[in-house]
């Protein structure tokens, strides 16, 4: 974990709600994909914790939408700095993929499927991906997945763009794969964990006091004791996974 | 030379700047950070009998210049404590650490400091008498000042290290119950324990919190907690710990001057985790500029 004095370089639209800001900074302690960071916002007490969309050179780019206070003030930066808390979170391991894994992000659970599979990519491995949004207009980064050569399938609820349903709906009529690693809402987590057919490793997003692992604000159970989502997650495996409501 | 030893109960802390319960873990989180070493000492997390998962999620509510947590005492149990993160503590702390000690029964609060007592890394308790008194109707100890001197003496009477009370200020009379506390023997009150407090999401229309009302802390706090301090302060001959939304080095000396011989930090280290080596580094400059040479001469100062 490292604090330090982030730029804005870049802070786009990408939908009506989501935003993608581009920093200049210290990034030696983001080392995994499925981290995240912890931003001081002026005017607001505890830091807001997004997670990592990726990693090039000095540049973190991180994707959130405005659900709040804190994301709607950060929507409307256009430049300055920012103290962020990099590194936190334990991330993918990416060491378990086998050759064709499959990765699975619902609406703003996407962002950090990006660096994993450009990673796993960079492997070798065949990924396929799966995005999951409500509408249309919602969609963003089908194409960069595309570019990286995934192979990329679209799903809407209200069945505007790609397959209608969930992604559970193409989840159940893939072939075949090797590995899985999702991040999105917790009822869509919830079904993928019934629908998986393999071992996979899930991104879970909780309301933190601090972001590394100081004040127990973000605990669950799991089948190996207590973990602190911030600091022992956000990523947590199926093995290990006790749904608690 | 700015001098900033004090003494707590006849132990000498080399700075009055002790990192506040549930804000600090047991300590090696934040020396993955700095040299934890400098701190005068820390409070660690609030230890109970048994291994505590504590209240469902979401634990956390932002607040204007404040937080409220309802994380409900998670620990893994004193027996945990002892065998595992007190040896864990021992590799990156070498000074006495403060027992922070809750309990649901006045025998909780002595079983687990009878045990936590035997401890050589333990130089203080810090009884945290918040906690609902479970056999007492569910009201907290810290609210009556019987129940209060109650747990004080039964504390008291199996442990040799001193112990500080820490006392709620969701009580009509602080001073009350800090002179009972006194009476049955503690040997210092530390004060503020957090403010009960609530926040509704407009959008659901229902508490942020799961457990609907937590305990708000954060700088909101400050003028409350010094008014407390300096209330109980003035009223005790025992040494107080001042805390409550605490951020910086001039609120320390703020803190001392209404009575604290030592000052405790929490919420701010959870936003800002070197806020404790900070607050210490920027000590000596501030007494500078306020024309102070000892802390200790300042303990009380404003009457």
């Amino acid at each position: 974990m490292k604090q330090s004095i982030f730029t804005i370089k870049e802070n786009v639209a990408l939908t009506s709600s989501v935003y993608k800001m581009t920093l200049v900074g210290d990034v030696s302690e983001i080392t995994k994909p499925g981290q995240f960071v912890n931003i001081k916002l002026d005017g607001l007490f505890l830091r807001r914790p997004i997670s990592v969309n990726d990693v090039v050179n000095n540049e973190l780019t991180i994707i959130y939408k405005v659900v709040g206070k804190g994301t709607e003030f950060m929507s409307t930066m256009t430049g300055g700095e920012l103290d962020i808390l990099t590194g936190l979170g334990n991330g993918y391991d990416v060491s378990l993929s086998g050759n064709n894994p499959l990765l699975i992000g619902g609406g703003v659970g996407v962002p950090p499927l990006y660096m994993l599979a450009k990673q796993l990519i960079a492997q070798g491995k065949k990924v396929s991906v799966i995005l999951g949004f409500n509408t249309k207009d919602e969609i963003f980064y089908e194409d960069e997945f595309k570019k990286l050569g995934a192979n990329v399938y679209v799903t809407t609820v209200d069945g505007s763009y790609g397959t209608k349903g969930f992604v559970t709906d193409v989840m159940k009529n893939l072939e075949t794969y090797s590995y899985f690693y999702t991040c999105g809402p917790e009822p869509m987590l919830k079904a993928i964990y019934n629908t998986s057919v393999t071992e996979g490793q899930f991104s879970f997003e909780e309301r933190m006091g601090c972001g590394f692992g100081a004040c127990m604000g973000c605990s669950c159970k799991t089948i190996y004791g207590n973990k602190r989502i911030c600091k022992d997650g956000p990523v947590l495996k199926k093995e290990e996974i006790l749904w608690q409501k | 030379m700015a001098e900033m030893k004090v003494n707590l109960c006849g132990i000498e802390i080399d700075n009055p700047i002790i990192p506040a319960s549930g804000t600090f873990g047991y300590g090696y989180e934040f020396a993955e950070l700095y040299d934890i070493n400098m701190l005068g000492t820390f409070s660690f997390k609030g230890t109970t009998k048994d291994a505590r998962f504590g209240n469902p999620l979401p634990r956390i509510a932002e607040c204007r210049e404040g937080m409220i947590n309802a994380v409900g005492l998670q620990n893994p149990g004193v027996e945990a404590v002892i065998s595992d993160e007190l040896p864990k503590l021992a590799k990156c702390f070498n000074k006495k650490v403060m027992a922070n000690v809750s309990g649901f029964s006045v025998e909780d609060y002595a079983y687990v400091c009878e045990k936590l007592d035997k401890c050589d890394q333990i130089g203080w308790f810090e009884v945290n008498i918040s906690c609902p008194n479970v056999h007492g109707g569910g009201m907290s100890f810290g609210t009556d000042p019987k129940n209060a001197a109650e747990v004080t003496r039964a504390v008291k009477k199996v442990t040799t290290k001193p112990v500080f009370i820490k006392l709620s200020p969701n009580v009509t009379d602080i001073v009350a119950i800090a002179k009972a506390c006194e009476e049955a023997g503690a040997d210092g009150i530390s004060l503020i324990n957090t403010l009960l407090g609530m926040r509704i999401d407009l959008k659901t229309k229902k508490p942020v919190i799961a457990n609907k009302m937590g305990g708000f802390s954060g700088s909101a706090i400050f003028p409350v907690a010094v008014r407390m301090v300096y209330q109980v302060a003035h009223a005790v001959n025992i040494p107080v710990i001042g805390m409550g939304g605490v951020t910086c080095a001039e609120d320390v000396i703020e803190m001392m001057l209404a009575g604290a011989t030592a000052v405790e930090v929490g919420a701010e280290n959870l936003v800002n985790p070197y806020a404790c080596k900070e607050i210490i580094e920027h000590l000596p400059k501030v007494m500078k500029k306020y024309g102070i040479e000892n802390l200790k001469d300042i303990i009380g100062g404003c009457k």
